[in-house]
């Protein structure tokens, strides 16, 4: 059972990114428009290049 | 397409023929606040956008203004943020939108300050997520122990989760804690005391079985239960929220302005109306609206004061004339002596009127409301007596306390108080992609229960724009003649009328010498004789009950052309749409009885009234309402707002008056009224939801509640139930979406 010392913390750390990910995106205003970013994708513009 | 008219430059004759500014001579009369104050943050609302197709053409079409820095739409919202050098004015680019064929309207930056709201949802979300990631770790913990770990294991694995669940409860059980508390301190016994209660008991049961060395901790329990509740809590806030953003646009919509001609008499300066005080003498120009109630001091012109009274026929204004803050101006410049500005004017009067019939409506109970009320006594009543009864029969007080947290932890409501905000997410959501605002988070459950339905006529059925009904009995000389002259004037009627005659292929004579004289009509030369157009008697033709102008060539008898007003579009499908839903339908105007009738039959509504007056129409409600009826009463004007406000639910396009729209509940975004059928049949939808929700959540307790009674309930059996119960409840409300 040695191996759960090992597995629990790994565990928790990798969900600790996750949301850790999640504070990130939700304090950077992702979440304001899910609507326009869905359709967005659509658009044509970009498709070459990165936007600068 | 439309300059449906929004804030205080609306022209209502002639808001939907002409763009923006083009030939709409209140655009250009009165500019906009947002011209004036200069700010460097444009927002604009875009009511019909939908698609990737229509983010590209706005964002490309703003940035193609000169001066437009930066653009972006968001089209959750339906809003666009600008960015542009100080000068450009937000109504520019409504024209420039427009031109594109996308209906915009400007809105006041400093009116849409909902940062505290924001920060309350990203609160509520983030204390979501670590409830989320806490659940997710202590329910695999738990899956271990279930599979029947040792039982140093089972312990080692409880103390882990104890250490992630405690901090869990105690952060992101806040919310509930804060608002039981508030609630008990003022003797309220709400649905968080037994959300609450359940918490702190799994929570500090499982802390001293763990040490017992028991063989069930309820950690999962609790932390499942704060995610689910939190999913509810939050949804329910998002709706509170879309609603105060939803009044929130309709404040923003209206800048008040009016141009006060400054004391020595040089120029005029554009001031708030709420800093005008009596006395003080105003320039209302042509298509702009009073901003005041006054006495009329310098001018001619005609007054149209359909928004006040219903009436559609213009009514002539001269010096000494009385007018009312609301109607529009017409022809003519007027100067205005201001008798009553701001709060004292009329069109704030009617505010008391209904602020009184709100706090009738306020004391709706909503279907979560009544529910809580059994819910909450039964289940602290099952919970105590379960703790007697065991221990009365087993003297066993650990045991009868764990009992007693079992029944307090089944019945939890979870899928109680997800019930009713995910139906409503899901059915406002859809309203709202439809155009419908929804101002007031108990509309739905109102709007499912209607059966009356109240139309006012003139800006709700009609759109206030005149159409000639009648030239087939003049000849085309004359047509020619009319033509010359009425292409002579900005009057909406002579506009409309120069649209019908050109639509007929007649050209216009040569008429020379023109003059507009204000408030009468329009006169002329041709061939050497004198030509008028304009009102009956002015003309010299018999006055009539119809709105009309009459054209007169020299000494012939003088001919008339009978206008009506323009359907809204929508209006036939609308009243269709409601006769199906077996709604009984009324038609009330405060129009003459002639327009009433004619448009009642056109439309197929066998039951109406014309010549109300604002009171009327409130005490026709007010009798309906007595007479066990609920109404769902739609209309725009200052006539309509008690009547509004005294209705079961009440709907207002986005074209009415600030105080119509903030006397309802639904707001109608574009020009089309056809979503109205719309919303009564999804708001029957979503109450059919809740009621099934509440039926599904209260299923599972039947099922539950034996088994905790008994003793027999099991960590495993609580996460099941509550998880199944929520994910039912979450699926059958979003079968709204389809």
């Amino acid at each position: 059972m040695d191996i759960l010392l090992w597995l629990i913390p790994i565990s928790l750390i990798l969900g600790g990114i996750g949301l850790g990910a999640f504070f990130w995106t939700l304090r950077h205003g992702q979440y304001d428009d899910p609507a326009g970013d869905a359709e967005r994708i659509l658009l044509p513009d970009w498709d070459q290049q990165p936007k600068p | 397409m439309a300059c449906v008219g929004f804030g205080p430059t609306r022209h209502p004759m002639t808001a939907t023929d002409h763009i923006g500014g083009m030939g709409c001579p209140g655009c250009l009369a009165v500019p906009l606040a947002l011209e004036v104050a200069k700010p460097a943050r444009l927002i604009l609302s875009l009511p019909n956008i939908h698609c990737a197709v229509c983010i590209g053409s706005v964002e490309s079409g703003l940035l193609a203004v000169p001066g437009v820095q930066s653009a972006r739409v968001n089209l959750t919202q339906k809003r666009a943020h600008i960015q542009a050098a100080s000068g450009i004015s937000a109504e520019a680019l409504v024209t420039a939108l427009a031109r594109l064929g996308h209906e915009a309207h400007a809105l006041d930056p400093t009116a849409l300050t909902s940062t505290a709201m924001d920060r309350q949802g990203n609160d509520l979300l983030l204390r979501l997520a670590v409830a989320g990631f806490a659940m997710m770790n202590v329910m695999l913990l738990s899956v271990a122990v279930w599979a029947g770990a040792g039982e140093s294991a089972r312990t080692l694995f409880y103390w882990i989760s104890a250490a992630i669940a405690l901090p869990t409860v105690a952060f992101s059980g806040q919310p509930f804690f804060r608002s039981a508390w508030a609630g008990l301190r003022v003797g309220r016994w709400g649905m968080d005391v037994p959300i609450s209660l359940a918490l702190i008991l799994a929570s500090a049961i499982s802390v001293s079985e763990t040490l017992q060395g028991g063989d069930h901790a309820w950690f999962d329990a609790a932390v499942t239960l704060t995610f689910f509740l939190l999913a509810g809590r939050y949804l329910d806030h998002r709706t509170r929220a879309m609603a105060r953003s939803a009044a929130a646009v309709l404040s923003a919509l209206a800048v008040p302005q009016a141009l006060r001609i400054s004391p020595t008499g040089t120029g005029t300066d554009l001031v708030a109306v709420a800093d005008l005080a009596p006395g003080d003498l105003v320039l209302v120009r042509p298509g702009g609206r009073m901003p005041v109630d006054g006495v009329v001091t310098d001018g001619q012109s005609e007054l149209d004061r359909a928004i006040l009274t219903g009436e559609t026929a213009p009514v002539f204004a001269g010096p000494g004339q009385m007018v009312c803050a609301g109607e529009t101006n017409l022809t003519g410049p007027l100067t205005v002596r201001v008798t009553h500005a701001g709060a004292d004017s009329s069109l704030y009067r009617m505010a008391d009127l209904v602020a009184v019939a709100e706090t009738a409506r306020g004391r709706y109970s909503t279907l979560a409301d009544r529910a809580a009320r059994i819910y909450v006594p039964l289940v602290h009543g099952l919970s105590f007596g379960a703790f007697v009864v065991w221990l009365g029969v087993t003297g066993d007080a650990r045991l009868a306390i764990n009992i007693a947290a079992a029944v307090l932890i089944i019945t939890c409501p979870c899928a109680l108080g997800l019930a009713v905000p995910a139906v409503v997410t899901a059915a406002s959501g859809r309203l709202f992609a439809r155009g419908l605002l929804i101002k007031n988070g108990t509309a739905l459950e109102r709007l499912a229960a209607v059966d009356v339905v109240v139309f006012d006529k003139t800006g709700t059925l009609t759109l206030g724009v005149p159409e000639v009904t009648d030239m087939a009995g003049i000849d085309r000389v004359a047509l020619a003649v009319a033509l010359g002259l009425a292409e002579g004037s900005g009057h909406p009627l002579a506009l409309a009328l120069a649209v019908a005659i050109r639509a007929i292929g007649v050209k216009p004579a040569a008429v020379t010498a023109i003059t507009e004289i204000p408030g009468m009509g329009i006169t002329g030369q041709w061939q050497g004789l004198d030509v008028r157009l304009g009102r009956a008697d002015w003309v010299g033709a018999a006055a009539s009950d119809l709105t009309a102008i009459c054209l007169r060539v020299g000494g012939d008898i003088p001919v008339c052309f009978p206008f009506t007003d323009r359907l809204r579009p929508g209006a036939a499908v609308t009243v269709a749409g409601l006769r199906a839903l077996g709604l009984r339908m009324m038609l009330m105007s405060g129009d003459a009885d002639g327009p009433v009738a004619a448009l009642a039959k056109m439309i197929g509504i066998d039951d109406y009234t014309g010549r109300l007056s604002p009171i009327d129409k409130a005490a026709r409600i007010a009798a309906l309402n007595a007479a066990g009826h609920r109404v769902l009463m739609i209309g725009d004007g200052l006539n309509d707002t008690a009547a509004l406000a005294s209705a079961h639910v009440s709907i207002a396009p986005a074209s009415a008056l600030d105080a119509a729209r903030a006397a309802s509940d639904i707001v109608l975004l574009g020009s089309d009224l056809a979503p109205v059928a719309e919303a009564v049949r999804v708001a029957r939808i979503a109450v059919r939801r809740m009621r099934q929700n509440f039926a599904i959540s209260v299923g599972y307790n039947v099922i539950a509640v034996p088994f905790a009674l008994l003793g027999l309930a099991t960590p495993l059996m609580s996460a099941v139930a509550m998880s199944l119960s929520s994910i039912t409840v979450s699926l059958n409300a979003m079968r709204m979406k389809s």
